[in-house]
């Protein structure tokens, strides 16, 4: 394993590892003081970012940090990339200062593929932190990782994942994810937000959110950007809250156990009522703090344990 | 006088070995032949003789992008390829949108002498899509202009296509579209589909193509015009063709070697050298296209051969430039998906690559039957070998061909453009 780019295909094994690991991580530093472990020492982890995304940098700034990696970040607006230079070039120049890890934020789908490719002899992991509108599997292993401390295991699970699918990495790595790891995946959108072919995924498809509720065992509700409510996707936002948004008394619908996530940012109001966001049923912020620790793991497995067998 | 005979050749295929005598750019003599004083001799070993090819789609890239390919590096891979004519896209920078610039072009592929460069005028001004150019002028220029399209985009004011149809009626000429409605596919990057969902590409779905299609087929009729569809990748479009040719509509189609070979599981690569305007389609599609051309409901196939820089290629999938070589591979994948598979004999492959595209494009000199007092345009084909492709060693200045390492059937051993050996052993004949 060198690089962690899709969770379409990845192993299951791999993704479990990775689970344990991340709660492993997390008793270890539970009530620590100093939360930092010398795994990574004299390791170069860089963050490419080419889009905004605080929380996801942030999360494996902190995830490379508390494993003792030098961590430095570099954004689109302070690199070379504004000047034209092309990711080829960025990602050679970065292989050739000794970067042992790229982790790459892009709008380009397969960007971190391709971006593996270039970097292959120079022996440098990439970790795909979220490529166009395909994959972000580092956030559907931190929202495995919420709901098997949540529900104990996937096997026999019912998780619905609401809303823009189509234009959602975290709708796609979760879909593969999750199926993989045994669990059953529901996909509840309107037809305007579903990509053609989604019948040939892991998944069952819905219009009807008040149908499915009673039947999951957890929720996940994903993000809708303010171009989709202007690019004709649906009528109105009024209109889409009342189809798809998730209300107290949509809440009400879920079985007891039923858990409820959201990727972040939430559009509070819209796509979820705060009274629900705030419920105990709502893991939201857990993903947030699982999310370092699974970043953690995913830095030690592809990093620490190829250093320890070479 | 320039005097070239062909020893043992198979015409078409067909029948037993015979003797092809050339003398100044004209077939003299058929049969079984002594050789002619000063003769250049080309010992055929039954080897198949075909028209020679001509490409109604071709983008050549000058002016503008001489960094990717010029017009004489293009004939070059032209002749390589067994063509003696290609259609020179308006695409280039400046469009060849008036008079100069088709002119231009066209001298500059009489300058190369190698085949005969028939410049495409853009049906609109600045390929713009606002205001149709002079379709007249440059009909009538030196360059003769014969097909119009403002392909690269598509014709998509309803309105102006008609009239781009009703107008091109007087002169003669055909308006090639490239059928793509761009409501449809704004920042499309790949076939819309069961790929482009698992990889998260915004789909271009068939039915952008398709409506267009449609479209163009009732205006042609309602302007009892001619109308020819470039590159058609989809099932449906098939489909379309069929119904309006039955109904008498003057509609022809083209059909790239590369939509009949290759399909949408390619994107899986992430590899920007399968990136190309209509995208792959799926294996059904493929399947159809190939039958499609088969009947001729798609008359012909057509390169669409695209010249790209390696930095417009080698980054990531979204920046990518579509397109991709075709005109040294076009033959070999004919060979592949259609003569092997049966569906076409060396007849067939005579009349989609050479008879037909000659009588679309309105060449009179070109796609003739190999005859006593035809022109010698031909092309001497090797159906058993087979070669590896190495888009390095093309006559193309880009390299950018999704056929890299591949190893293919059907090889140009000989290209005669009006008698004279453009090529042969895969080499430009000085
Ligand atoms: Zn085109």
């Amino acid at each position: 394993m060198k690089h962690l780019l899709a969770t379409d295909g990845l192993d299951p094994a791999f993704a479990t590892a990775v689970l344990d690991t991340a709660e492993e991580l997390k008793h270890t530093l539970l009530g620590r003081e100093v939360r930092k472990l010398p795994t990574l020492r004299g390791r170069t982890v860089i963050t490419l970012f080419y889009e905004n995304s605080t929380r996801t940098r942030v999360s494996f700034e902190i995830a490379g940090k508390w494993m003792s990696a030098d961590v430095i970040n570099v954004s689109a607006s302070s690199s070379s990339v504004n000047k034209g230079e092309s990711l080829r070039d960025t990602a050679l120049t970065l292989a050739a200062a000794g970067a042992d890890c790229v982790i790459i934020r892009h709008p380009a789908s397969g960007a971190a593929q391709r971006l593996s490719g270039w970097l292959a002899e120079a022996g440098t992991a990439v970790v795909n932190a979220g490529d166009g509108t395909h994959e972000h599997p580092t956030q559907a292993l931190l929202d495995a990782a919420t709901l098997r401390e949540r529900l104990g295991s996937f096997e026999g699970r019912r998780i619905g994942i609401v809303g823009d699918v189509l234009h959602s990495r975290v709708a796609r790595s979760n879909i593969h994810l999750l199926s993989a790891l045994g669990a059953e995946v529901v996909l509840v959108a309107p037809p305007t937000l579903l990509p053609a072919g989604v019948e040939s995924l892991p998944v069952t498809v819905s219009h009807e959110l008040d149908a499915e509720l009673p039947a999951l065992d957890a929720v996940m509700m994903l993000r809708v950007q303010a171009e989709r409510m202007h690019g004709g996707f649906f009528p109105s936002a009024r209109e889409y809250s009342i189809a798809y948004g998730l209300n107290e008394r949509r809440m009400k619908l879920l079985p007891e156990h039923a858990v409820v996530l959201h990727p972040g940012p939430m559009l509070r109001g819209m796509e979820i009522a705060s009274a629900v966001a705030d419920s105990p049923a709502s893991a939201i912020t857990e993903q947030v703090r699982n999310g370092v620790h699974v970043r953690m793991a995913v830095l030690y497995h592809l990093l620490a344990s190829e250093g320890a067998a070479a | 006088m320039t005097t070239v005979l062909i020893k043992g050749a198979r015409p078409y295929g067909e029948g037993d070995p015979v003797d092809v005598l050339v003398e100044d750019g004209v077939i003299t003599d058929i049969g079984s032949l002594d050789v002619p004083d000063d003769a250049e001799v080309i010992e055929a070993g039954g080897q198949v003789l075909l028209p020679g090819f001509v490409d109604l789609h071709t983008h050549l890239r000058e002016p503008g992008r001489e960094d990717t390919e010029t017009i004489a590096t293009g004939s070059a891979a032209a002749a390589l390829g067994g063509y003696t004519a290609v259609f020179a896209m308006a695409n280039t920078d400046p469009v060849a949108d008036n008079a100069v610039i088709v002119d231009h072009v066209w001298r500059r592929g009489q300058e190369a002498g190698l085949v005969d460069v028939h410049p495409v005028g853009a049906v609109t001004v600045g390929l713009k899509g606002e205001k149709l150019a002079e379709l007249g002028t440059m009909a009538k220029s030196e360059a003769r202009v014969k097909v119009f399209s403002d392909d690269g985009l598509c014709v998509a004011d309803p309105l102006l296509m008609r009239r781009a149809l009703e107008y091109s009626t007087a002169l003669g000429v055909v308006i090639a579209q490239h059928a793509e409605e761009p409501r449809l596919t704004v920042g499309a990057q790949a076939h819309e589909g069961e790929q482009a969902a698992r990889l998260g590409y915004t789909g271009w779905p068939a039915s952008a193509e398709e409506s267009i299609v449609a479209r163009d087929c009732l205006l042609a009729e309602h302007a009892n015009a001619r109308l020819h569809v470039c590159h058609v990748s989809t099932s449906g479009t098939a489909d379309i063709l069929k119904w309006a040719k039955d109904r008498g509509t003057k509609v022809s189609a083209e059909v790239t070697p590369h939509h009949l070979l290759l399909t949408d599981e390619r994107l899986a690569t992430y590899d920007p050298v399968n990136k190309v305007n209509p995208p792959l389609r799926t294996e059904s599609d493929a399947e159809k296209l190939r039958a499609a051309l088969a009947e001729g409901v798609i008359d012909c196939v057509a390169t669409d051969h695209a010249p790209h820089a390696v930095q417009d290629k080698d980054c990531e999938w979204s920046s990518a430039r579509p397109g991709m070589l075709g005109l040294q591979t076009a033959l070999s994948i004919v060979v592949e998906t259609m003569v092997r598979t049966g569906l076409l004999d060396w007849r067939g492959v005579a009349r989609v690559m050479s008879e037909r595209p000659a009588e679309i494009g309105n060449l009179t000199d070109h796609g003739r039957p190999i005859e006593v007092g035809e022109p010698a345009n031909l092309t001497l084909v090797d159906p058993d070998a087979e070669w590896t492709v190495r888009g390095a060693e093309f006559a193309s200045i880009a390299a950018n061909t999704p056929y890299e390492g591949m190893r293919l059937p059907g090889v140009v051993t000989a290209t005669l453009l009006r008698g004279r050996i453009t090529a042969r052993e895969g080499k430009i004949a000085q």
